[in-house]
């Protein structure tokens, strides 16, 4: 029997009755061995109510072919409960957590299932943020430090907990849930598709143009539009923008832990230029109103154009110039080389996405393996590091912040205003009893949304993954062994959302 | 080593805004809507249903900026009755002076419910402690960046603390996720009076797409009093930094 559906990131939505209903076993069994591939790991695994149950749906990327591969299963109801393949392949643990927490079900031998982000929907209501099974470790010499969950700067709040032997971190552990709003719910609460795109932007506000193109290919997909080639030369712009404009950020960040003010001030006075390119494209800092489903409310002028050039052109040339200087600084280097160590090995377990798996010589790029919109005409080629610490984590920002320059320098050459973009569409009938699902290169990592439909064409499920839920891990793993003092370079280098994981 | 240090200084120059008063943001920027009347209610009877969160009334015609988002949309579906301006200087000491009526050509800031301690206190340094609730990340990146290089906030002796004991005030910013609510009403609590409470972000004031979220616990804002409504998604640091110099200011009797 065929145990998945194969489709790939431009195909259209997917009907319902083509995925295969498989026998859970059969699926532990081929997973179990397939996963020890590194061309495979999961993108998303959710469950969704049925009449009389649940049916479980599960998405595998294969790097290598660019396939996605769709299956699902159905449970017996009274069955005593699942093998766990988070005991097998650790990638799986957010997921399989999910689906404990809100349903109830038992992964048997899960080595780690613990509340994933204490949903409102939660089943077992008792289970609260303050009641947080945190690991413990007894021992005279050890202490614990507790962070959170309001920080010291103005981030966004989650706790944090380490066990120190002296000044070295033997474990930390990250409860987050803080950030939960509800979005998956109120994403399907109302068909208004405006409102929809708007909570798209909000899944994770600096990542706010990834996300929205993630909806928007998503709808695109349902409804079996073909958007113009040059609203799909604009988007990637946009979120090249946005790569660039936090890559920037992020270099500043970690200058500031570690008293560099040069780096840093010239850091944010470079992201201020490209946000504020941002603003006089679309009139957001952070490209809110941007990417819209089917069209675009700000197609590209004449100005615009040349104002984008000129002010990447700079930004480019002195963002060189830090690089350059960066590279060379040796106390800089000092902190930075041989700390904070994912090995690849552990970020393969981990399911690791984006930049920070690039870093530890993954070479995981949806805008590479499984192109889609204006990447699927052009060839990317990922940037990866074999370092694995926080100076490789730093140096692939570096890179890809040269690379996303030329990328919009390249496209906006020669490129004059574009006739056949259309005003967004919030209205297109959707394909009824289908699954539909995007998958975006966000400057975090893999962005993957996915929608089922009813009978009408209503989304009636609907699931986000940002990058940050398989990313968490790495940070917690990259500090084991460290001094604590180092934690704040590594949560830098990693930089995850908050919000993006509790949704 | 230090030519490379020096290159980077020449490259950037002189990156502060010496007057941060004087700024005018760019033309495409949404900050306070300009709206008008019309016999003809279709436009807005359709940008008012299309509205995510429902900020727009027909009968009358107003739009609460505390519910407004900036998407813009409404002014697409209805040009002759709304119409965004480049103003960002969108704060208001009271929350039913954001919403905005037909007729009305600038953002009220009622300087008569302003507390006379405030500008006492705080009018020479004001030191303010941020809790986000379910914020969305991109109000706390603007809030940062008041401090930066180039907006550069601190000049005028207003910063962000870490610690709520040596803060004067508190900024809030997201919806109020139920799972932060109680370690707000802590870290407000342990703020010594006379403090301040600012809302930034039209999430914050509203709850914005999550203010019917089973997820959200709103009660924050029953219990206490609130000095500052800033709106925006995000509110623009100008927005920001432009409110609270004005709470601060000696107000003449």
């Amino acid at each position: 029997m065929k145990l998945y559906y194969t489709t790939n990131n431009r195909a259209s939505a997917v009907v319902l009755q083509d995925i295969p209903v498989v026998e859970y076993m059969e699926l532990y069994h081929d997973l179990s061995e397939r996963m020890h591939d590194t061309r495979y790991h999961v993108a998303h695994y959710f469950a969704t109510e049925i009449e009389n149950g649940l049916r479980f749906f599960m998405l595998v990327l294969d790097d290598e072919t660019g396939e996605v591969l769709i299956t699902s299963f159905i449970p017996d109801y009274y069955a005593e409960g699942l093998a766990s393949l988070t005991a097998v392949h650790p990638q799986f643990h957010p997921f399989e957590r999910e689906m404990h927490e809100l349903y109830g079900i038992p992964f048997d031998s899960h080595p780690w299932l613990k509340p994933l982000r204490f949903s409102h929907d939660r089943r077992d209501r008792s289970s609260t943020m303050d009641s947080y099974p945190f690991y413990e470790i007894e021992g005279k010499e050890l202490h614990e430090v507790n962070v959170g969950p309001i920080h010291a700067g103005i981030i966004e709040p989650g706790a944090f907990r380490f066990i120190c032997d002296g000044e070295q971190v033997l474990h930390l552990e990250i409860a987050l849930g803080y950030q939960h709003r509800g979005v998956e719910g109120e994403m399907v609460k109302s068909d208004n598709r405006l409102r929809q795109t708007l909570i798209a932007e909000s899944i994770a506000g600096d990542t706010a143009v990834g996300h929205a193109t993630a909806y928007c290919e998503l709808i695109e997909k349902l409804a079996g539009v073909e958007v113009s080639k040059s609203l799909r030369l604009e988007r990637m712009i946009a979120i090249e923008l946005e790569r660039i404009a936090m890559h920037l950020a992020d270099t500043g960040a970690l200058a500031t832990d570690i008293g560099f003010q040069l780096y840093q001030v010239a850091c944010e006075a470079l992201r201020t230029v490209t946000i504020n390119t941002t603003q006089a494209w679309c009139g957001n800092r952070f490209g809110k109103s941007l990417i819209r489903p089917m069209g675009s409310n700000h197609p590209l002028t004449e100005a615009k154009i040349e104002l984008i050039r000129k002010n990447i052109t700079d930004v480019r040339r002195r963002y060189c110039e830090l690089r350059e200087d960066i590279l060379e600084a040796h106390t800089l280097l000092a902190r930075f080389e041989q700390c904070g160590l994912v090995p690849k090995s552990e970020m393969e377990r981990i399911g690791g996405v984006g930049q920070a798996a690039r870093a530890s010589g993954l070479k995981r790029d949806i805008r590479h393996t499984h192109p889609s919109g204006y990447y699927a005409e052009m060839e990317h080629t990922p940037i990866v590091k074999s370092e694995c610490d926080v100076m490789a984590r730093l140096a692939t920002r570096l890179d890809e912040v040269i690379q996303s320059a030329d990328y919009v320098e390249r496209l906006l050459s020669g490129y004059a205003p574009s006739k056949d973009i259309a005003a967004p569409n919030y209205e297109a009938q959707l394909k009824g009893e289908a699954l539909s699902f995007s998958l975006v290169e966000g400057w975090r990592g893999e962005i993957c949304h996915v929608a089922l439909t009813n009978g009408d064409g209503r989304i009636v499920k609907y699931k986000v993954k940002d990058p940050s839920l398989h990313n968490w891990l790495g940070l917690a793993i990259a500090v084991r062994s460290e001094g604590i003092s180092d934690f704040p370079i590594n949560n830098k280098s990693f930089n995850l959302s908050y919000c993006g994981h509790d949704l | 080593m230090l030519f490379g240090k020096a290159k980077i200084l020449r490259s950037h120059g002189w990156q502060y805004i010496p007057d941060l008063d004087a700024v005018t943001l760019t033309e495409e920027f949404r900050g306070f809507p300009i709206l008008s009347e019309t016999k003809e209610k279709d436009d807005i009877e359709r940008a008012a249903k299309l509205c995510p969160t429902g900020a727009i009334t027909t009968a009358p015609l107003t739009l609460d900026m505390g519910k407004c988002l900036f998407c813009g949309e409404c002014q697409r579906c209805a040009p002759r009755n709304i119409r965004f301006t480049n103003e960002h200087r969108l704060a208001a000491t009271r929350r039913e002076d954001l919403v905005v009526k037909a007729g009305d050509t600038a953002p009220k800031f009622d300087t008569s419910v302003i507390r006379p301690e405030i500008a006492r206190y705080f009018g020479q340094a004001l030191q303010l402690r941020e809790v986000s609730a379910g914020g969305d990340c991109s109000v706390e990146m603007e809030l940062n960046a008041t401090g930066n290089v180039n907006f550069d906030f601190g000049r005028y002796g207003v910063g962000f603390t870490a610690s709520p004991r040596h803060a004067d005030g508190l900024v809030l910013t997201g919806p109020i996720s139920q799972n932060m609510a109680e370690a707000l009403d802590i870290c407000y609590n342990s703020i010594a009076e006379p403090k301040i409470l600012v809302v930034c972000g039209s999430e914050a004031i509203s709850g914005g797409l999550y203010a019917n979220s089973p997820a959200v616990d709103r009660s924050f804002l029953d219990k206490y009093h609130v000095d500052l409504w800033l709106p925006g998604a995000p509110t623009h640091p100008l927005c920001f930094i432009d409110g609270i110099t004005r709470l601060r200011k000696k107000q003449r009797k």
